[in-house]
């Protein structure tokens, strides 16, 4: 085993564009938006960046493959630009990739940058493409993104023997608190306070899940500088240091698709990562060691069974938790979704990772308004699941404060 | 001896009553109301004469092994393809061997009876392994139109062969007249029909008789000595006087099904002697004739092995699964004669690759998973490796054919988003009886049927529809079940 990435490496300065319906520009503006923000925070110039990484990953509708036609529109000075993909670990994965080339002692300075235009689809949720192969087309059934991870609450209720209508009333608390955050936010895509009569009363889109129950379909851009803690000492003298304190990775091995080992509501990657991420970062208890979560709601229930993969609620518990308010901002437990989550700022699926982590260092760093910020926040989590529940990867990095 | 062994037919679950038509149509064609009698039988959005003719191969299959098949013909006039051989897809589907023989027939409602014609001589000069005959069709009237009200969708099968025969061939006789009463030109997808009063005057009334006639003196025989006469014909008036002329008993006629299924093209004749099967009786003499551009008359006696066939009630128990199709336009929009709009999510191109479809056509046409040969776990699409992580095996695995078996549902959603022309689309996990699972669509089912437990069977449907290219994908789906079917 090697040594991790815990200490290594610290965030010199992110930007984050408004998330939305952004009709009106495009990935170049988005791009643009976020990169001022990200050098003038980290107060350096574009010849100071080393090399970057850029996650995106509906290619087709978006920038394209490779990240050349970014580096063009950013007309970065020749510096080793690489475009990874890894579906809605993209953001953390581009971020992954800078991290490792600091931490690798190759470069002194790296960006991770992640966009997405998704809002030139022409329909609502996400673009249907052969996005898991040829292969799978040939006996795969009409599905879709709300359709695969509903399963979840099937599978859900059957296990625990919990009623849908808890679910359902689980579920709807974990939206009602994402909206609740999200209306704080001037960056976030959905900024309405939402009652709970609403959520439940929504539309339905797949079985159990309402309009409601899914998260926004937005255009994004999120970026991070990173450097070496010297580097960052010399730099910025008077600030944190916000640190990269784990950084993980797991894909499914196929075990849960084809076999019938898996229970249908467990993230078996999710709950892996996570464990691994605690031990890079030296955590022994995550429900009392973690200050602060985004993680991927890209469905309400996906939110309510990852509660559990992350070893935060106890198995079958998560539905107590979350009603009990423990990931409510001010509800005394662990605040989740603090921006807004997927559910409210936005989902453009390269720039989400990027997001969270944004999220992170802003609360760490105290610069929110007194209303949104999380008290004495010095560890945050950010986790992204690409995929579907029966087959997928799972990101899971931890950044906070000595 | 040789004849047949085994029969077996397949009615679409959704039925449309004809008053719904003419409440829909009858304001452009007020003469309708004489043909709204009764429901007609409505092939599913993901049904076409292929699915049919396998659904109802795989009826006429129970407690047969398929991998004996020494033929599958397909007959139908509303082949999915010109080109790539029908019966050859429907093969793959049953999972028959790969030097099963393979035919097409097709130019006439007539094929259905050609086609069986065909499996008799076949086993008779083979004298081999037995031949399956699947006859199938979904033609389309335009709207308003007098055949719209009379065609029904269904599948009928025959198994012939020289073991275990159920009904021997004794005989035949065949008519050839190039009697225009239908026609559809090679780009048509409406029939055209004739003046009905010719149709029924000189078409019906003198062809069959006539068929009749020229196989009793062929046999020596009258019509009065058979038990069964089986012909297609949708018109009562006619019926009525085909029984007067050939002066048998009316209960002698066969029910041609006009009220609960429709005429059912080439299908017709083999469902009706599917149906005649189910209540013979050895030494019943049985007459089937098939009619179009000529007549095919062919000549069975029952013998006592019928006795030993299991489950004979084949065709009635399809045809009492039954749903009524809730309104007229649902038919229209799944047949594609009304343009709807189902989002520009389902415009997304998604061509069929040939090249990669061959390399897995076994999983796709058969269902066809692979079984751990050194843990025994069953998974689909078949693993080059073991997916179970204790065991890991590489490249050591035997196919095995999980269409044949059931399954039950481990989850399900019903999904508004996912383009579809019936929606909402439901799909879910399945496992598969000896084990692994696949995500698959559920099909021919309402939400309250999809319960997570709940038994499934296996049907060969069309995925998707390439509608730039017009081409039907096929694979297969899952129907909750109630309770084992055989």
């Amino acid at each position: 085993m090697g040594s991790g990435i815990r200490d290594k490496v610290v965030i010199l300065g992110m930007g984050c564009s408004k998330f939305g319906e952004r009709f009106d520009i495009g990935s170049d503006e988005l791009l643009l938006e976020a990169f001022q923000e990200c050098l003038n925070d980290a107060g350096i110039e574009k010849k100071d960046l080393q090399a970057a990484w850029l996650g995106s990953a509906l290619d087709e509708i978006n920038i394209g493959k490779s990240a050349t036609r970014v580096a063009g529109t950013l007309h970065l000075p020749n510096i080793p630009v690489t475009r990874v993909e890894n579906f809605c670990a993209s953001g953390t994965e581009a971020f992954r990739g800078a991290c490792y080339g600091v931490a690798s002692g190759v470069y002194e300075i790296a960006i991770a940058m992640g966009v997405e235009k998704l809002k030139d689809t022409g329909y609502a949720g996400l673009p249907n493409s052969p996005a898991f192969g040829q292969k799978y087309v040939l006996t795969c059934p009409n599905i879709s993104a709300p359709g695969m991870f509903a399963q979840l609450a099937t599978a859900y209720s059957m296990k625990y023997g919990i009623p849908m209508e808890r679910v359902k009333e689980a579920i709807t608390h974990v939206s009602w608190k994402s909206h609740q955050n999200g209306a704080k936010n001037p960056k976030a895509h959905l900024r309405k306070a939402v009652s709970k009569e609403q959520i439940a009363g929504s539309p339905s889109i797949a079985y159990p899940l309402g309009l409601f129950d899914c998260c926004g379909v937005s255009d994004g851009c999120a970026m991070a500088v990173v450097t070496t803690p010297e580097v960052f000492k010399k730099l910025k003298p008077n600030q944190d240091a916000v640190k990269v304190k784990a950084l993980q990775i797991a894909a499914s091995s196929g075990e849960e698709e084809f076999t019938n080992r898996w229970d249908g509501c467990t993230i078996k990657s999710a709950s892996i990562a996570s464990q691994r991420a605690y031990d890079e970062a030296g955590i022994k208890d995550p429900r009392k060691e973690i200050s602060m979560m985004e993680v991927h709601d890209c469905f309400s229930i996906t939110e309510l069974v990852t509660m559990e993969d992350l070893h935060i609620s106890a198995r079958g518990q998560a539905i107590d938790d979350v009603l009990n308010g423990f990931f409510d901002l001010d509800g005394g437990g662990i605040p989740c979704q603090v921006d807004g989550g997927l559910k409210c700022f936005g989902h453009p699926i390269g720039a989400s990772g990027l997001r969270m982590l944004y999220e992170m260092y802003s609360q760490l760093l105290r610069r929110h308004p007194e209303d949104r910020l999380v008290k004495d926040a010095r560890i945050g989590l950010t986790h992204n699941m690409g995929g579907f529940p029966n087959h997928n990867l799972v990101s899971v990095a931890i950044v906070g404060l000595d | 001896m040789i004849g047949i062994c085994a029969y077996g037919g397949y009615v679409p679950r959704h039925r449309l009553n004809r008053m719904a038509i003419f409440g829909a149509m009858g304001w452009m064609n007020p003469v309708l109301i004489v043909h709204a009698t009764g429901e007609k039988a409505v092939a599913n959005f993901d049904e076409d004469s292929i699915t049919l003719a396998t659904a109802a191969g795989i009826n006429c299959m129970e407690g047969f092994e398929r991998e004996r098949l020494d033929g599958v013909y397909f007959a139908s006039t509303t082949a999915p393809f010109r080109e790539r051989q029908n019966s050859v897809i429907m093969a793959g589907a049953l999972c028959a061997r790969e030097d099963v023989r393979t035919a097409d027939f097709a130019g006439s409602l007539r094929s259905g009876t050609s086609a069986l014609l065909s499996a008799i001589e076949a086993v008779g000069f083979n004298g081999g392994g037995p031949v399956l005959v699947s006859a199938a069709d979904c033609r389309l009237g335009k709207s308003a139109s007098v055949q719209e009200m009379y065609f029904g969708d269904a599948g009928a099968s025959v198994l012939v062969g020289s073991e275990n025969v159920i009904a021997e061939f004794k005989g035949s006789c065949s008519l050839a007249e190039d009697f225009v009463d239908h026609v559809r030109g090679s780009n048509s997808r409406f029939d055209r029909q004739w003046e009905e009063r010719w149709i029924r005057d000189l078409g019906y009334n003198k062809f069959i008789p006539e068929a009749v006639q020229r196989l009793c003196q062929k046999f020596e025989m009258t019509p009065q000595d058979f038990e069964k006469i089986v012909y297609p014909c949708y018109m009562p008036s006619a019926r009525r006087q085909i029984v007067k002329m050939l002066e048998i008993d009316p209960a002698v006629e066969q029910d041609g099904l006009q009220t609960v299924v429709g005429d059912t093209g080439s299908a017709q004749p083999l469902l009706m002697l599917g149906m005649a099967l189910e209540e013979a009786e050895p030494g019943d003499k049985l007459l089937v004739i098939g009619y179009g551009n000529g007549c095919d008359a062919l000549y069975f006696e029952v013998t006592e092995e019928i006795k030993k066939l299991k489950h004979r009630k084949r065709v009635s128990r399809s045809l009492a699964a039954r749903q009524e199709l809730d309104n007229y336009q649902k038919m229209l929009v799944w047949r594609d004669m009304i343009p709807a709009d189902i989002g520009a999510r389902g415009e997304e191109d998604l061509m069929m690759r040939w090249s990669l479809e061959w390399r897995h056509h076994n999983a796709v046409l058969g269902l066809q998973g692979s079984k751990c040969e050194v843990c025994g776990e069953q998974q689909f699409p078949p693993q080059l490796i073991c997916a179970n992580s204790e065991c890991g095996a590489i490249d050591q695995r035997t196919p095995v054919n999980l269409s044949l078996g059931g399954g039950k549902i481990f989850t399900y959603t019903s999904d508004l988003l996912a383009a579809s022309v019936n929606p909402p689309s439901f799909y879910g996990s399945i496992e598969f009886d000896g084990g692994g699972r696949a995500m698959m669509d559920f099909t021919d089912c309402t939400q309250e049927e999809l319960v997570v437990g709940k038994r499934v069977k296996f049907t060969f449907r069309i995925q998707r529809y390439d509608s730039r290219r017009d081409l039907p994908i096929y694979f297969w789906k899952a129907i909750p079940i109630e309770e084992e079917v055989f």
